[in-house]
Order: C-alpha cells, then structure tokens, then sequence
C-alpha cells in the first residue's frame, strides 16, 4: 500500500508542482535590491573606511608623532619619519604613509590615538589607476581630512556619548 | 525560359551530383570523421531526389532514421577511434590489382543486370498516391497496414527478436551486490531519516567527576 | 514568367523573412525574459539598466557577441569548427517553416508536416556533435557526447508521444491536428486531457531535447564548464545560442500547437468573443509554455547524466508505449478525436 501511494506521488509529480509553487511565491514578492550607484544603504557613524589625518580648528595639524598606531597596526601598515619642525622645534611627523592595500581596516590606529588625529572616514568609495598609488602619503591624508572634517567632526560627535 | 520541369529536372542532376560526389568522397577522404559527415551528406541528397519524385514519407523517414539516429551513433564511434592513417594505407599498391579486378567484375555485372532490365523495360504507372487522393504517407499507411500487413508484422517480430537478444547479450547478471554496487535510485529515495538515524538523548556531562587520566574511549553514537 | 517568379520565389522569400526576423527578435526578448524571471524568482532585480526596463539588454549582449572576436583552438578541425553553428542554427529555424499560426497563416502546409519536425529536431544534434569533436578541447567533447546521447533517447519519448496525438488527430499535417481539436466544449475537447501522460512527457522530452535545465548535462557548467561550445567565442558562440533558444520557442509552440488546440479558444463556442479562434491564443500559450522553461530552470537542480538516462529509457518510454494504445483504444471506441 504503501509502495503504492509513493508511486502515485511521484508519478503526479507532486513534489516538482511544491517546488514550482515555491518559486512562483518568490517571482511575486517585492525585490529587495539596492540600485547601488543611485541608491545607498545608511551607513553606520562608526564605518571604517578611507583614512584622513586632522588638524585643529586653528590649522595645526594634530599628529605629535607618537608612532603608537604605527606600532598598533597589526598588519604594518604605516610608516612614520619624525623629525623636530624647523620653525618651533615641535615634534612632527616628515613622512606619514600607509599602504591601503596592506590596510585591514581595524580602526586600531583610530582607537590608539590619543590626540584623535588619524581617523577612519566613511568614505569606501575610491580607487587606484595603479599599483603605486595604493600608498597614500602624509600630504594626501590631510587632504582628505581637511575636504571632509565636517563630516568627520560629525560622526565624532554622535559616536562621543558612547566612549 | 525556366519552365517547372526543367527546374525539377536541374535539381534532379544537382542532387543526383552531390550523392554521387558524396558517395565518392565516403572512400577516398582519409579523415574518418570526414567520411562519415560525407555519408550523411549522401544520404540527405537521397532524401531529397525522393522528395522530387514526390515520394515524402520515405524521404523523411530516410532523414529520421538514418540522418537523425544510425549516423549518429557512426560518429560517436568514428570519433572515439583513434587510426593511424599511415599503416592504413600500407597495403594500398600491392592489393590494388585485385581490388580494380573485383571492381570491373561489379561494375561489368551491374551493367548486364541494367541491360537485361531495360529489355523488359516497361513504363512507371501513375503515382498511386495521387491516383487515390490521398497524400504519400496516408497511402503509404494504408497499403503497409492492409495489403502488406504480415510482412510488417513479421519485420517488426524480426526486430524485436534482435533487441531482445542484444539486451540479452550484454545484461550482466549482478548476483554479488557487494562486488557490484549498485545504485538502486528508487530505494535511496524512499529512505527517511528515521530509518537511517537514532537521535538519543543524553545528560550533560556535569563537572562532578573528575577526569581520571586513561586513555578516552572511544563512543559511539 | 514574372508572376511565377513571384510566386514561386519572391513571395516564399517575403514569407520566410516574416517568420524568421521575428523569431530573431522574440529570441532576443525571450533571453530578456529570461534573465528578469529567474531575477525575480530569486527575488533580484534582472536586468534593468539598458533602456526602459532594461529592454535593450539583449540587443546590447549581440553587439557585444558580434563584435568580439571568433578565435579558432589551436589543432582544430576548421572547417568543422565554423560549419558546427550553422548546423545547429539551421534545423532550428528550418523546422519554423510548418508552424501554423492560424487557419490561414501557415508557410508550408505540408502532409508530412509532423514527420518533418521530427527530422529538423533530429538534425539539430549534428551541430552539437560537431562543434563538441571540432573544438578539440575534452571538455567540448565530453559535453557533446552527453548531450547526443541525450538528444536520441529523449527523441524516442518525444516521437511517440507524437504517435498518440496523431492516432487521435488521423493527421500528420499539423493544421488538421488543430482542426481536429475543435469542438465544442472549448479547452476540454483538446488533446492535453485524453493525452495527458504525454503531454507531460512531450513538454519534459523537449526541455530535454532542447538541453534545457534540469537536463542541461550538455553545458553543466559545474563539471564541464560549458560543454560543447566551450571554445566558442563572439558570433560563433551567438549562433548557438540562437539556436537553443529558437529550438525552445519551437517545442513551447509545437506543444500548444499539438495538446492545447493551437489557435483554438479555450472557450466554447458559445461565449462569443471569448470563443472566437485567433492567432493571439496561440501566441499566449506559447508564451506560458517558454515561461515555463524559465520557471523549471528556476525550480529544479540538475539531473545527474545517469539519472537523465534511466528516466528517458525506463519511465518515459514505457509510459508512452502504454499510451499509445489507450490513444489507440480512445479512439477505436470514440472516447477521443474524431
């Protein structure tokens, strides 16, 4: 009897028909999909993206070359020169790069920093023309942090009730 | 002027050029796979010199069975052999006087044969198709299955004999299941989980005892 | 002699170019519908980003294709290699000749216009058969073997599910099939309901012969990578796919045309508008059945080579020669047909 039954089941395809339904289910249900370039995902205050070096309201720049987030980072990322700055004998950093495609995007530089100065931003959208320029230099990451610190300034700020 | 018939007539001689070409080229072309696809092109050419003498159930039914299905299989074994062309080739000089000889016999022996018949020649009735209105393949039904239906009959038992030997031949008696493992899809789709697993419950091993230092045993679940 | 040079040539050439460039076309919207409905069933978009709704997308894939290079492997059989996917292309298209699209619309309204499918279809493997031996690649050849065994044995399921339509039909011309259809009772009076086992085996034995999901063992991208024309590239590779997909549309139209009455309403008679018989009917159910090739490659994983074997040979078959003889019986006590 019961071989019998197992044979009508499979021979009405019983079973395809399910499968069938399930997937006409599925072509009537609403997309999800993100239209990526046109639409974006809301993004977390805390996102780890491109870095930017800042510098004070004033104009002075924050790094003091303390190298702790060049020791910090676990995947050797960046290399500091310090040297005393010509002008007022401070102590400066000469040479501030990190290899982005070393770079695994902990944030330990970020957390390290007791002057807040090397910072991750939200910014992940970017790209190389060539190898070379994987290495992004002192001069650029102030750069970044100068054309973004409002945005920069502000995710601070709603992450500070946290810390 | 390019009257029907003498269209039907050129591509009579067209078809009839591309079989005999075809046909040729089935024994001369080195490359096997060559010759067979030269084969298939004799065969679609015959179909198509039946299609003008209006005769289309053969001609298709040429195309099935023939193009569609035994040519196939030719190519699936012409393409798994592996020749050497050279050593095929060897013998070519010193058996060509005998081949020419057996070949002028034939050839002589077909004339005498199209000779004798053409004394008796007599004229082609009217296409009896036509004749009945009816088209080819339902005349052709009809005669197959009335007039001639004990020749049809004892074609197919013929056939059937064949296959059932040919299965025959080479059905291996699986008497060791366990030398020969083989699949039975129907009873592995049957098996439900509770035939195949016990799911048991057991306590949390506590903490209470203490590990006492031998070697673990091994558990089976 | 003009007329009948119109007659005889520029008219027949007029016909096949109305059946063929919109054959091109639905291939072309067909891949389009493709890609949306298996997005949606897999709760994506499809593509949506070249012209209104993505509409262009198809056109954009052919130029892509046509301007791309066609390279030949190296101790490939050229000759073979290119004459691989015009063997397969022209069966596909050839076979378009005998569809009738209505009452009057039909380019060849021959007797043996079933028989001719059968040979078109048959011929389609040369093109696979080829381009899997001419590539010189073992993959390719691996997946041509495959799929022809594939093709002959599913063939066999397929042309007898045919013999039942034509025992009940009494035809082999695919217009009096239709004909043979009508009635009065509307959609119950096709032949989908007293040939039901085989018009399921029909609908399955084409997704086979068209090496359609489940049965796509032919290019089963997992094992062999694209099976026969896996070395083929740009229009080479374009022709193929034309093939597949106007083979496809082919059995979608062939099985409205042979169970589910063609251009026949699905309405009686009686109903009036509804009941009317038009080429539109016959367009919407060919359009559900290449739905429905979408919808299986959307559902159903892939068979096993063996797997597909032992379902061809041991279950499709003997079903239809059962069936054949309740066809047979049907109609010898005029339970069905006419």
């Amino acid at each position: 009897m019961k071989t019998l039954v197992r044979y009508f089941k499979s021979l009405l395809l019983i079973e395809l028909f399910r499968g069938l339904g399930l997937t006409l289910r599925y072509l009537l249900r609403p997309k999800y999909t993100m239209h990526y370039p046109m639409e974006h995902i809301p993004k977390s205050n805390r996102f780890r993206g491109l870095h930017a070096l800042r510098r004070y309201p004033n104009g002075e720049e924050r790094c003091i070359a303390c190298k702790l987030c060049e020791a910090v980072c676990p995947a050797l990322a960046i290399t500091i020169d310090s040297a005393a700055r010509e002008c007022d004998g401070q102590r400066r950093t000469t040479r501030y790069d990190i290899d982005l495609f070393k770079c695994i995007f902990c944030g330990f530089c970020e957390e390290s920093c007791p002057v807040d100065s090397i910072v991750e931003t939200g910014i992940h959208e970017y790209h190389f023309d060539s190898r070379d320029e994987s290495v992004v230099t002192k001069s650029q990451l102030l750069a970044i942090g100068d054309r973004f610190e409002a945005d920069i300034a502000a995710a601070r700020a709603q992450d500070a009730v946290f810390r | 002027m390019i009257t029907a018939q003498l269209f039907q007539l050129l591509c009579f001689y067209f078809f009839a050029t591309v079989t005999v070409g075809a046909a040729l080229s089935v024994i001369t072309l080195r490359n096997t796979v060559h010759a067979v696809l030269a084969l298939i092109l004799a065969f679609f050419s015959t179909a198509c010199i039946w299609m003008l003498a209006e005769a289309e159930f053969l001609a298709i039914a040429l195309i099935v069975v023939y193009v569609g299905a035994v040519m196939v299989l030719f190519l699936f074994v012409v393409m798994m052999l592996d020749l050497d062309q050279e050593k095929l080739r060897e013998g070519f000089v010193k058996f060509l006087p005998v081949g020419i000889l057996v070949a002028v016999v034939m050839l002589l022996e077909m004339l005498a044969l199209i000779g004798v018949r053409t004394m008796r020649s007599y004229v082609m009735g009217a296409n009896p198709a036509a004749a009945n209105g009816h088209s080819n393949s339902a005349w052709l039904g009809k005669a197959l299955y009335t007039h001639y239906l004990l020749p049809v009959e004892i074609a197919a038992l013929i056939l059937t004999v064949g296959m059932v030997v040919a299965v025959m031949l080479t059905l291996r008696q699986r008497q060791h299941r366990v030398a020969n493992k083989r699949q039975v899809i129907a009873e592995q789709v049957n098996v439900r989980a509770r035939d195949r697993v016990r799911l048991v419950k057991m306590d949390a091993a506590g903490p209470t005892e203490p590990p006492v230092s031998r070697a673990p045993e091994k558990e089976t679940r | 002699m003009d007329e009948a040079l119109f007659n005889q040539l520029v008219w027949p050439v007029a016909c096949i170019f109305a059946i063929v460039l919109p054959l091109v076309l639905a291939v072309a919207m067909f891949v389009y519908w493709e890609r949306k409905i298996i997005g949606w069933m897999h709760v994506r978009m499809g593509p949506n980003k070249v012209g209104p709704l993505g509409l262009f997308q198809a056109f954009a894939d052919v130029l892509k294709l046509l301007c791309k290079e066609v390279i030949l492997p190296t101790h490939a059989n050229r000759v073979l290699y290119y004459l691989a996917p015009m063997l397969a292309l022209i069966p596909a298209l050839a076979a378009w000749a005998v569809i009738p699209f209505s009452d009057q619309l039909v380019l060849a309204n021959v007797n043996a216009g079933l028989l001719y499918l059968l040979a078109m279809t048959s011929l389609g493997v040369y093109g696979i058969i080829l381009a899997g031996w001419a590539s010189n690649s073992r993959y390719a050849l691996l997946g041509a073997m495959r799929s022809a065994a594939q093709v002959i044995s599913y063939e066999l399921a397929m042309g007898l599910c045919l013999v039942c339509v034509l025992v009940l039909a009494g035809s082999l011309n695919l217009s009096a099939i239709v004909h043979a259809q009508a009635g009065s009772r509307g959609m119950l009076d096709w032949f989908w309901l007293p040939l039901l086992p085989a018009f399921f085996i029909y609908f399955i034995s084409g997704v086979a012969e068209t090496n359609r999901a489940p049965f796509d063992v032919a290019e089963g991208e997992s094992e062999i990578v694209a099976g026969f024309h896996v070395e083929y590239s740009g229009s080479a590779f374009a022709l193929f796919f034309l093939a597949e997909y106007a083979n496809m549309i082919l059995v979608s139209f062939l099985a409205a045309i042979l169970f589910w009455g063609g251009w026949l309403s699905p309405f009686p008679v009686s109903w009036g508008g509804l009941g009317h018989s038009s080429f539109w009917w016959l367009f919407i159910k060919a359009f559900f059945f290449a739905f429905c090739f979408l919808w299986f490659r959307a559902t159903f994983p892939r068979y096993r080579y063996d797997q597909i074997m032992r379902l061809g040979w041991k279950v499709f078959i003997p079903i239809t020669l059962v069936w054949v003889l309740v066809a047979g019986c049907l109609k010898y006590y005029g339970l069905a047909g006419n």
